[in-house]
């Protein structure tokens, strides 16, 4: 019957609402900025900038989203990411590392700190947030004993390039980028293939899809938004290396999160931490590697933040743990594991940097940007809250 | 003036989509014992919340009449200050709490300042303790006695809000018989104090045993009430299905080829007191296509010994050694004994079964990642195709695999756990309390998949407090005491009577 179909149609684009609302949130909190500063948040310049300014929070986010999911939390990323990057200009300037060998020292590095936390949380069974607590005094502490209570500054080119280096004029001079260009059609073409392809599959199967046209919609939204961004990026300096590396990390922590045994092992975790040893996963396996990652991850946040600045400070990472994890629960992550997405984190990360950067375009103090930023927060678990106790949930 | 003291006239209540209750009709008498009986699902727990004030006045259609006048309760809070009071399945219980302190929890025995008299209330709780029979002190924390004990703190608790009329919601469940006993009697001599209970039970031998009156519900709807002289287990099983149900346990011939697992001088002790043996020296063995039971009180060891030999999952200072086919292994690890071909399917599903907050797809497919897994990837596809095999094969009662467990019946939610340990291919099932807490209809269903089971050649072994049951499935049955094998009988010659008798054997030590 038609009407059936409108309304199982239209349940579905609901339920997806319901599903997506973060991102709805994410729009409306860009028309409100885009509003209040006179277009100037979605100026190329500035949308370049919202991305390489928040990059290294965006990093956080995706190693906290999986720690989060598997019931623990990470206090410790910030100050981690403050000690990687005074470890880097010691490796620097006064081991004379080259570039390249200093950035994966400092990731190895990082991994260790990860070990470290991992086995005490892992193998002896304190709760990740002592051990992470103790963990943010210890590494502010060595943070501040690598810099001898200075700053380390001036890094080779390529090694700042990870904050503030851009694909530039790679084929040539141009008023709109060609390059940036032709990879975001590459992007939205990868896409496009890749929900048909997935759709198919799903059809041949026999499952569930969302009705058509829907899905053409979502896909123009698609083309539309990554169109308008990269030709903004385009009409800027081009591609961020911090884009580059965020993309690469949300491809593969993507994969990781939906199709690997390792994601369902810490969805599984999460959920139900004794069934899951029940089933055979090596549950203290699994936490002690997502510790390692969120080490390195703090690492290479660490390392972003202190190319950008081109200076490894003692300030350095203060707060990032915490804007980190409000990223993640604002995109939807459980305080009691189970639930979170990296791309929930993501959009939850960039709430925040809009929210930043919108303010400090409109003039408002850092005093109030907190408050506000506190308030999303509040508001944004509350919501998530009240939305699933109206589905039935408790 | 009538002696009921209770009647609900025609109660209705629909939630969106669904009418869980259809004019359901409830008249208790003052001072009997009321009998409520329905499979999971039929609305029992929704007509108690209905009556409690859980559901206030106002969500359902139909009149409630408590000692002769119509009630409107807004909360739960307006029936207790009638004499309504609800023990409920899960206990609500403060586990760090004294006894003493739990019994009056919001309800506390205050001084003339307002702030609490504790030897009065430590006092007036030892008398509580008194009434039902429990000898225990009350500054004891309620995590330091046993389920069959806090059961009883239940009681004394609706005892000290001077309670007309109790209801207990399935209050033996988690009980062994022992316990249970212990609490039917308690009833009865409550009934003597002039105290009316409602009782929701699925176990139709203690309903038998000291209701006076039952009251079957189905489908949302009032079959019909059954006097004491009148109720017979097949009315009632017939009256719940709704068909007759000629036989409790399907028909099983056994098959029963070469021995597949054995395990020899098994001994595991108490993770937290290690000098205490919990399992001691059990040797057992089960053949291809065997249905074994393992009888055994609450405490023998049962559970315990099921998870020390699958992966360590309990105790410490385990020995012992396990054969598989003839050949010795290990089970170090829940991993190793998987890959060995054990599975353990628990008798606590919302504990250590499932992810109740996953789908059923993914509490499937947990156990066997590697099977539709390459390079360390799951192939998504795959795994739903796999999880609608078993939705259809298992009868899963969902309108998707994609439905989260925690929404599930727990007859459904036992069918996701047996898929789960199906779908990893083992040799050897454990199947721990595979029927607890789950409806006579889906009992039954549950019987035929371990016989099908069985059929396909597997070893498989059962623990379950329920003697009828043990006795309707197995083959052959081990008797365990205080950790100890204290006999070993075929199916022919196990009664219930010599299995007790086996199980309450005192170790000679």
């Amino acid at each position: 019957m038609p009407t059936n179909r409108f309304t199982a149609a239209l349940s579905h684009v609901v339920s997806d609402l319901g599903k997506n609302g973060i991102f709805i949130a994410l729009i409306a909190v860009i028309v409100f900025f885009s509003i209040t500063t006179d277009g100037i948040l979605l100026r190329p310049q500035n949308i370049s900038n919202l991305i390489v300014q928040n990059g290294y929070i965006l990093v956080l986010a995706i190693g906290m989203v999986f720690v989060i999911v598997a019931g623990h939390i990470d206090l410790s990323v910030g100050s981690v990411a403050a000690f990687i990057g005074a470890v880097s200009g010691v490796f620097i300037r006064d081991l004379g590392f080259p570039w390249w060998l200093a950035i994966i020292g400092a990731l190895a590095v990082g991994a260790l700190v990860g070990a470290w936390q991992g086995f005490w949380i892992a193998y002896v069974g304190i709760p990740a947030f002592i051990v992470t607590l103790a963990g943010m005094l210890i590494f502010r502490g060595l943070a501040l004993v690598t810099l001898g209570n200075a700053n380390i500054g001036s890094f080779p080119e390529e090694y700042r390039a990870l904050g503030n280096g851009f694909l530039t004029d790679v084929l040539g001079e141009f008023a709109v980028d060609p390059l940036t260009l032709a990879v975001g059609a590459i992007a939205i073409i990868a896409i496009i293939v890749q929900t048909w392809r997935t759709r198919r599959a799903r059809q041949s199967y026999a499952q569930d899809v969302e009705p058509v046209f829907w899905f053409v919609a979502k896909i123009l939204l698609v083309i539309g938004g990554l169109g308008a961004f990269s030709f903004a990026l385009a009409s800027f300096k081009g591609i961020p290396v911090t884009l580059i590396v965020l993309a690469a990390l949300v491809l593969i922590y993507g994969i990781i999160q939906n199709r690997s045994v390792f994601g369902r092992h810490v969805y599984a975790i999460g959920g139900n931490r004794h069934a899951a040893e029940l089933s055979g996963i090596k549950t203290r396996q699994v936490d002690f590697f997502l510790f390692v990652n969120m080490g390195v991850l703090a690492a290479l946040a660490g390392l972003i933040f202190t190319a950008r600045l081109n200076l490894a400070g003692p300030k350095a990472g203060d707060g990032f743990e915490l804007e980190a994890i409000s990223a993640a629960f604002i995109g939807g992550a459980a305080v009691q594991g189970g639930i979170g997405t990296i791309g929930g984190a993501i959009i939850g990360g960039l709430i925040i940097g809009v929210l930043n950067n919108g303010m400090s375009i409109m003039g408002i103090g850092i005093e109030w940007q907190q408050a506000v930023k506190g308030l999303v927060l509040l508001l944004a678990v509350a919501f998530d809250v009240f939305n699933k106790r109206r589905n039935g949930g408790r | 003036m009538t002696q009921n003291v209770l009647e609900m006239r025609s109660i209705t209540k629909t939630f969106p989509g669904v009418k869980a209750l259809n004019k359901v009709t409830l008249e208790v008498a003052r001072g009997e014992i009321h009998a409520i009986c329905g499979e999971n699902g039929a609305g029992k727990s929704t007509l108690m919340k209905v009556l409690s004030g859980v559901y206030p006045h106002g969500t359902y259609e139909g009149e409630i009449v408590f000692e002769n006048k119509t009630v409107e309760f807004g909360n739960l809070r307006d029936s207790e200050a009638e004499g309504i009071v609800i023990i409920h399945q899960e206990l609500a219980l403060s586990p760090y709490l004294s006894i003493a302190e739990n019994i009056f929890l919001n309800n506390e025995v205050k001084n003339p300042v307002g702030l609490i008299d504790w030897n009065k209330t430590n006092h007036e709780a030892a008398k509580l303790l008194a009434r039902v029979g429990l000898s225990e002190n009350p500054l004891t924390r309620i995590m330091d006695i046993g389920v069959g004990k806090q059961q009883l703190v239940e009681i004394a608790k609706a005892l000290s809000k001077e309670v007309k009329l109790l209801i207990l919601d399935e209050p033996t469940a988690a009980l062994n018989d022992e316990d249970s006993d212990h609490l039917l009697d308690l009833i009865l001599h409550l009934k003597g104090q002039g105290i009316t209970s409602i009782i929701i039970s699925h176990k139709l031998n203690e309903i038998k045993k000291i209701a006076d009156s039952v009251t079957v519900i189905r489908d949302g709807r009032t079959i019909e009430t059954i006097a004491k002289s009148d109720v017979t287990e097949d009315r009632i099983i017939k009256d719940m299905v709704g068909r007759d149900l000629e036989h409790r346990y399907p028909d099983h011939t056994p098959h029963i080829g070469e021995e597949v697992l054995r395990v020899e001088n098994w001994t595991a002790h108490h993770p937290q007191d290690p000098t205490r043996v919990v399992v001691d020296n059990v040797n057992l063995h089960v053949r291809a296509g065997e249905i074994v039971g393992i009888a055994g009180l609450m405490g023998a060891g049962r559970t315990e010994f099921a998870m020390s030999l699958f992966g360590r999952s309990y105790g410490t200072r385990i020995t012992g050694k396990v054969f598989k086919n003839g050949t010795e292994i290990t089970t170090r690890s829940v991993a190793e004994a998987i890959e060995h071909g054990l599975a353990y399917a628990t008798e606590d599903r919302k504990h250590y079964g499932l992810n109740l907050i996953e789908d059923i797809k993914r509490n499937i497919s947990i156990a066997a990642l590697k099977k539709i897994s390459r390079f360390g990837l799951v192939n998504d596809n795959e795994d739903f195709k796999i999880a609608n095999e078993y939705r259809a094969s298992m009868n899963i009662k969902a309108p998707s695999v994609l439905v989260p467990t925690g929404k599930l019946s727990g007859g459904n939610q036992q069918k996701v756990v047996l898929s789960k340990w199906i779908n990893a291919d083992p040799d050897v099932l454990i199947l721990d309390e595979p029927t607890r807490g789950i409806d006579v209809g889906a009992k039954y269903e549950i019987y035929t998949i371990i016989n099908r089971l069985a059929a396909q050649g597997k070893a498989i072994i059962v623990i379950s407090s329920e003697l009828p049951e043990l006795i309707g499935i197995s083959d052959r049955i081990y008797a365990l005491s205080e950790g100890r094998i204290t006999g070993e009988l075929p199916v022919k010659e196990a009664t219930p009577e010599a299995l007790i008798k086996l199980m309450t054997m005192e170790n000679a030590r």
